[in-house]
């Protein structure tokens, strides 16, 4: 028999590899493609034009009524907006993900397990039904909104649809994004650094500052791209609880195949989406390389 | 002073359960709500659910939604534990391998869910429950992997060995031996890869077409269209398959090796 490790390994692998390449790589590669093209017929996408950067111009600029180009923010600010909506989530969540993190790691071995089942519970319920508990809890009508405006000095407050409802939809979302690998990292630790630090007569937020955190710092990269680089795309969260007013990336892509019938843009927004997470993947590495040496 | 222990770390942890659980009691109390009104609390009573086990809409949407998740996690969980069984040994390309194996976790699901529904309109690929399938069983790849991977790498791989030195060809010892030794992993790859199929709404509610709702897209449009106790009703089922499945999943992964 000609059967040899590797042949057999690449008949185990085929069916992996071809299903991704067909159903991922190339639905990419078609994406980068159409991004050059110009909208028109009834798929939304006139195969026959010739492939430029227009869609990508479109972002900046527009042609105004005399036909100069003049700068259009909208697009721009919808950007700047995810990106800093992204930025305040991984913020959040490293400030709340931390401290639990630490604190299930000086748990006992059952109490812990409990503790990462409890954590994985909401992470695995659906996306969908954790926004929409949340809908329920900020609309006007809600127990929230009504504690609030019974105790607020400034007179009726509006919950829902500002980006703090978003921040708070997307912080409920991707939590355990940030717990998990944090928790991976302190489970490891070993506890004698900290008592030494402290035997040296470093007080707590110091011995946190210079012993903990920088131990930390491999799962607080990990635990931030994983928070992210998801919230950078996230549809339903800003479509819930953001209402129409504050839009993200994901929003106006998704607006681009429904309403406005314009693949070509939807596409050209989708490789800027794609972009911009390759950026901050490279810009992590670059960081942790440099701070390997 | 424990030197396990950082001031407040307890506190906010207890609060950070609180702000994950909170959401989850509202939504599953008000379920239980008489008054039409989906945020305004009468008394209990089980109408709602009365209602939506009798709701054909929701009858087909979740007859969608079991079938898209069963093929899809079926064909997955397969594809996933021949990947797993070529990649339990070292080879000079595995790194590349399993960075491919892990791309769907990486791509931002709506980047890769307008990309398929291009891709499968420029193919002339009907809309509908076969191509919420396809897409479906591609990112549910790497959840159905890792647990499966996981259990092997944990294996003792001579078992096999001393199966074959017994004669057993190379068939019958994975038949008899490793087969039932990778079995928690593969149902907890399986049973993981279900809940994300069953989860998913971005990939189908781009490729659903006409008729082929599933759940979670007849819940987003049923919202758009106003918060009802309906909603909360069926909300509270999904929330209970997949904390029944997770768990389920999590015991299998952690049975003894």
């Amino acid at each position: 028999m000609t059967d040899s490790p590797a042949l057999r390994r690449l008949g185990l692998l085929t069916p992996a590899l071809v299903t991704i390449v067909a159903l991922i790589g190339v639905p990419l590669a078609l994406m980068f493609w159409i991004s050059l093209l110009q909208k028109g017929g009834s798929s939304g996408v006139d195969w026959a034009s010739v492939p430029s950067l227009g869609n990508y111009i479109r972002l900046v600029w527009e042609e105004d009524f005399d036909g100069t180009m003049i700068v259009n923010t909208s697009y721009l600010v919808i950007l700047l907006r995810s990106v800093l909506q992204a930025a305040l989530t991984t913020g959040l969540c490293l400030l709340f993900g931390l401290p639990v993190a630490f604190w299930m790691a000086g748990l006992s071995r059952g109490q812990r397990d409990i503790m990462l089942l409890l954590i994985t519970i909401p992470f695995w319920t659906n996306l969908l039904v954790r926004n929409y508990a949340w809908l329920i809890i900020l609309r006007e009508d809600g127990w929230l909104s009504q504690v609030v405006n019974s105790i607020s000095p400034i007179g009726p407050v509006q919950l829902l649809y500002n980006d703090l409802a978003v921040a708070i939809g997307l912080t409920y979302s991707f939590l355990p994004f940030m717990i998990l690998p944090l928790y991976t990292v302190f489970e490891k630790f070993d506890w004698r650094l900290l008592e030494a630090a402290q035997d040296l007569g470093a007080p707590q937020s110091r011995a946190l500052r210079r012993v903990l955190i920088p131990i930390a710092m491999p799962g607080i990269a990990a635990g931030s791209l994983l928070v992210f680089i998801p919230c950078l795309g996230a549809f339903v969260t800003p479509a819930l609880l953001g209402g129409g007013k504050t839009l993200m990336l994901g929003n106006i892509i998704q607006m681009q195949f429904g309403a406005s019938r314009n693949w070509p843009f939807g596409a050209a927004l989708s490789v800027v989406l794609l972009a911009l997470m390759v950026a901050v993947m490279l810009a992590m590495a670059l960081w942790r390389n440099r701070r390997a040496r | 002073m424990n030197i396990r222990r950082f001031p407040l770390t307890r506190e906010i942890s207890l609060l950070v359960l609180i702000y994950l659980y909170v959401p989850v009691v509202v939504l599953v109390g008000y379920s239980f709500n008489a008054n039409r009104t989906a945020t305004v609390w009468s008394h209990a009573s089980l109408d709602w659910y009365g209602r939506i086990l009798v709701n054909p809409a929701i009858q087909s949407a979740a007859k969608n939604s079991l079938v898209l998740a069963l093929c899809a996690a079926t064909a997955a969980t397969v594809i996933a534990l021949l990947a797993a069984l070529a990649m339990s040994r070292a080879f000079p390309q595995r790194g590349g391998v399993e960075a491919m194996l892990k791309m769907p976790l990486i791509l931002p699901e709506i980047v890769v869910a307008v990309a398929t529904l291009m891709l499968f309109v420029a193919l002339g690929v009907h809309l509908g429950l076969g191509a919420m399938i396809l897409a479906h069983t591609a990112f549910c790849i790497p959840f159905a992997y890792l647990p499966i991977r996981a259990r092997l790498e944990g294996m003792n791989q001579s078992y096999g060995e001393a199966a074959q030195d017994l004669y057993a060809n190379r068939f019958r010892s994975f038949r008899r031996v490793t087969l039932p030794l990778l079995w928690p992993g593969i149902m907890a790859g399986f049973t993981l890869a279900f809940v994300t199929s069953l989860d998913d709404f971005l990939t189908s509610f781009f490729l659903s077409g006409p008729g082929t709702t599933t759940l979670p897209v007849y819940i987003f449009s049923s919202i758009k269209a106003g918060i009802t106790p309906e909603i909360n009703a069926i909300s509270t089922v999904m929330l209970a398959i997949s904390v029944l499945l997770v768990s389920l999943s999590f015991f299998l992964g952690r049975l003894r090796r």
